[in-house]
C-alpha cells in the first residue's frame, strides 16, 4: 500500500468529536467570564456593566467610590467565586477517578469537616499563630486540619490490604468524627462564637481579600499542569486499576500525588471561603455530562463548569434576597440540587 | 525461533499468604493458545496476574532468557499485558478512547497522534468492532462490551497476552469469536497467549496446550488429549465424568454426577 488512504470515517468522526469538546470547553469559558462580570456588576448597589468593563480596563474614568467598590469589594469575590470553584470542581474530579467513586468530592470524604473543625478550633479556643496576622488565624487552622485529613486519607491508603471502598469508608467516617467534633466545639462555645462560627461554616465570598485570593491563585496555577500531564494515566485508571497498571501506570503514585493535589485545592479553598459542599461533587458530574471521561477534555471541563456554576451562585446569592447577601454556600446546594436532580434524570430519558 | 515464557520456583500471594507456592511449569511457547483451567480459587488468576507483574513475585518468570521479575513495572508492562475479567460499568468513554487510553497512559507510548490512532482502528477491524468504535461502553452488550476489553489488551502488540476468563458470561457465538480472533493473533504474530477459561470443552476446543491448576499447583500439563481425563476430573473437580472424542476428534466431557 503506497498510496496515502483517504482517512476513514471513524477517525473523522472521531476529529468532529474532539472539535465539538473544544467546542463546548470554549463555550464554558465565555460563560465563565460572562458570570464573573455579572457577579462583579450584581450587588447592593448594581453597576451598569459598561462601569464593570471600564473599572477593568481605565479604573480612572469611574468615581472614586465605584473604584473603590469594584476594586475592594466586588472584584476579589467575583474573582474568589471563580477560582473556589474551579479548585473545588478539579479536586471533586480527581478524587472521582481516583477513588473510583461517582459521590467522592472534598466535601463528601471529610476535607471541608476538617477545616470546619480547624476553624471552630481557631474561633472558639481564639489560638493565635506567632508572626501571623490574626486575619490569617482561622484559615490557618482550616487549612492545616483540611490538610492533614487528605493525609489522613493517604496513610489509609497505603495500609496494607486497604482498597479504594476502604479509602471511601473512612473518609466518610471521617465526615461524622469531625462534625461530632466541631458540635462539641459549638457546645463549649460563647454565644459570640458560636454566631461566627455558624457564619464561617455557611461559606461565603465576602471574605475574599487579594492577599488570599492570590495564594488561591497560585496553588491552582501549580497544580493544574499537573493534573492535564496525568489525564491519560487517569483516563486509563477509569477502566480499572489491573488494567491501567499492566499498561505501565503506575496506579499507587498516581493515587498519592493525586490526592497530593486534591488537599492543595480543596485545604486552600476551605480555609478562605469556608464550606461549599456542592461544586466538587456537581462540577465533574456535569463535565462528563458534557464531554465524557478522556479527562484532556473532562479535567479542564471539570475547572471551567466549577468556575461558572460557583460564579452563577454568587450572582444568584445577591439577587434572591435583593439587597441581603445569603451565603453562598447555601445557595450552591439550594439551587444547584434541582438543576442537577434534572440533569441527571434528562439524561436517563436520553439513554446516554 | 518462536517466544518462550519460563516459569520457575513461583511463589505468589496476597501478604504473607502464599496462594502459589514454588510453581513450575514447562516453557510455554507463542504462536498458540495455552489454557488455564481449573477449579475456582485454585490460584488462576493469581498465576496471571503474577506473571503481569502486579504481585509481588519469588522465583523466575524468563521471556526469551530475560528475567522479568527484576524489571521495574513500567518495563515489564512493554512486555507483558493482563487482561482483567470484565469491564467496569458506567464509564463514560467510546470503544475507541479505551484503546487509545491504552496505547497513551504508558510511561513511554511507542506511538503518538495519527499512528496510535490508526493502530486502534486497525485492532478494532480486527475484533469486527470497527463500527462500535464511536459508541460508548455503555451502550454495548456483554459480548460487545468483551471485544472492547480486549481491544484494549491487544492493541499494545504485546509479547505476552494474559486473558482472565474473556469467554466468561458470553454467549456460545461471541465466545467462539473471542477465542478464534486471540488464536489468529498468536499464530500471526507469535505471542504468547496464555488463556484462563472456564468451560474445558471450549478450552480444549481452542488450545494447544492445557495447563490444570489446583491448590496452587500443577495437576495437569499437555495437549488436551493428555490433561483432560476422567482421573483428573474426578481428582481436581471432583467429579465422575467420561472424556469422549466427537467425530471432527475434539475432547467432548460428559459429567455424571459430583463425587461426595
Amino acid at each position: 500500500m503506497t498510496e496515502i488512504a483517504p482517512q476513514r470515517a471513524e477517525l473523522s468522526a472521531y476529529a468532529s468529536i474532539i472539535r465539538k469538546r473544544i467546542a463546548l470547553i470554549v463555550t464554558l469559558g465565555v460563560g465563565m467570564v460572562v458570570a464573573l462580570f455579572l457577579d462583579i456588576a450584581t450587588g447592593p448597589s448594581n453597576l451598569p456593566l459598561s462601569d464593570v468593563f471600564a473599572a477593568i480596563v481605565d479604573p480612572e474614568s469611574l468615581g472614586a467610590s465605584t473604584q473603590a467598590i469594584v476594586r475592594e469589594v466586588r472584584l476579589p469575590a467575583a474573582l474568589m467565586a471563580v477560582l473556589v470553584g474551579a479548585a473545588l470542581s478539579l479536586a471533586g474530579a480527581e478524587m472521582q477517578t481516583i477513588l473510583n467513586n461517582p459521590l467522592a468530592s472534598p466535601f463528601t470524604l471529610g476535607v471541608s469537616s476538617a477545616a470546619s473543625l480547624g476553624a471552630a478550633i481557631a474561633i472558639v479556643l481564639g489560638v493565635g499563630i506567632p508572626f501571623l496576622p490574626a486575619l490569617w488565624t482561622i484559615p490557618f487552622y482550616a487549612f492545616v486540619f483540611a490538610f492533614a485529613s487528605v493525609l489522613l486519607l493517604q496513610v489509609v491508603a497505603r495500609l496494607r490490604g486497604s482498597s479504594v471502598e476502604t479509602l471511601v469508608l473512612f473518609g466518610i467516617a471521617l465526615v461524622f468524627s469531625f462534625n461530632a467534633a466541631v458540635a462539641l466545639v459549638q457546645f463549649i462555645a460563647s454565644q459570640e462564637a458560636l454566631q461566627q462560627l455558624v457564619f464561617w461554616t455557611m461559606g461565603s465570598l465576602s471574605r475574599a481579600t487579594w492577599s488570599n485570593l492570590g495564594i488561591l491563585a497560585l496553588v491552582v496555577a501549580a497544580v493544574v499542569p499537573f493534573s492535564l500531564a496525568a489525564s491519560w494515566r487517569m483516563t486509563a485508571l477509569r477502566l480499572g486499576e489491573d488494567r491501567a497498571r499492566s499498561f505501565g501506570v503506575d496506579a499507587a503514585r498516581l493515587r498519592f500525588l493525586s490526592l497530593m493535589r486534591v488537599s492543595l485545592l480543596a485545604a486552600t479553598s476551605v480555609a478562605f471561603v469556608g464550606t461549599i459542599g456542592f461544586i466538587g461533587l456537581v462540577g465533574p458530574h456535569i463535565a462528563r455530562l458534557l464531554v465524557g471521561e478522556d479527562h484532556r477534555f473532562f479535567l479542564p471541563a471539570s475547572v471551567l463548569t466549577g468556575a461558572l456554576v460557583m460564579s452563577a451562585a454568587s450572582v444568584l446569592s445577591k439577587l434572591i434576597v435583593p439587597g441581603t447577601l445569603i451565603p453562598v454556600g447555601i445557595v450552591t446546594a439550594l439551587i444547584g440540587v434541582p438543576f442537577f436532580t434534572i440533569l441527571i434524570l434528562s439524561r436517563r430519558e436520553r439513554g446516554l | 525461533m518462536a517466544r518462550r515464557l519460563e516459569v520457575e520456583g513461583l511463589s505468589l500471594g496476597y501478604g504473607r499468604r502464599h496462594v502459589i507456592e514454588n510453581l513450575s511449569m514447562a516453557p510455554v511457547e507463542g504462536g498458540s493458545l495455552t489454557g488455564l483451567v481449573g477449579p475456582n480459587a485454585a490460584g488462576k488468576t493469581t498465576l496471571l496476574r503474577g506473571i503481569a507483574g502486579l504481585l509481588p513475585a519469588e522465583g523466575s518468570i524468563r521471556l526469551d532468557g530475560q528475567e522479568l521479575t527484576k524489571l521495574g513495572a513500567a518495563e515489564h508492562a512493554t512486555h507483558v499485558t493482563y487482561m482483567p475479567q470484565a469491564l467496569p460499568q458506567r464509564v463514560a468513554l467510546s470503544v475507541f478512547e479505551a484503546g487509545l487510553s491504552a496505547l497513551m497512559s504508558s510511561p513511554d507510548p511507542a506511538i503518538h497522534g495519527a499512528a496510535a490512532r490508526e493502530q486502534v482502528m486497525a485492532t478494532l477491524d480486527r475484533l469486527g468492532i470497527a463500527d462500535l468504535a464511536m459508541r460508548g461502553l455503555d451502550e454495548l452488550s456483554g459480548g460487545q462490551r468483551q471485544l472492547a476489553s480486549l481491544a484494549q489488551s491487544i492493541v499494545r502488540d504485546p509479547e505476552v497476552l494474559l486473558l482472565d476468563e474473556p469467554t466468561s458470561a458470553l454467549d456460545i457465538r461471541y465466545a467462539m469469536r473471542v477465542m478464534q480472533v486471540v488464536e489468529e493473533l498468536a499464530r500471526e504474530k507469535g505471542t504468547i497467549v496464555i488463556v484462563v477459561v472456564h468451560d474445558i470443552a471450549l478450552a480444549s476446543r481452542w488450545c494447544r496446550r492445557l495447563v490444570v491448576i489446583a491448590d496452587g499447583k500443577v495437576a495437569a500439563d499437555g495437549s488436551p488429549d493428555e490433561a483432560v481425563t476422567p482421573e483428573m476430573l474426578a481428582n481436581v473437580y471432583g467429579v465422575e465424568a467420561r472424556v469422549e472424542r466427537c467425530s471432527r476428534g475434539t475432547v467432548q466431557i460428559m459429567v455424571d454426577r459430583a463425587l461426595p
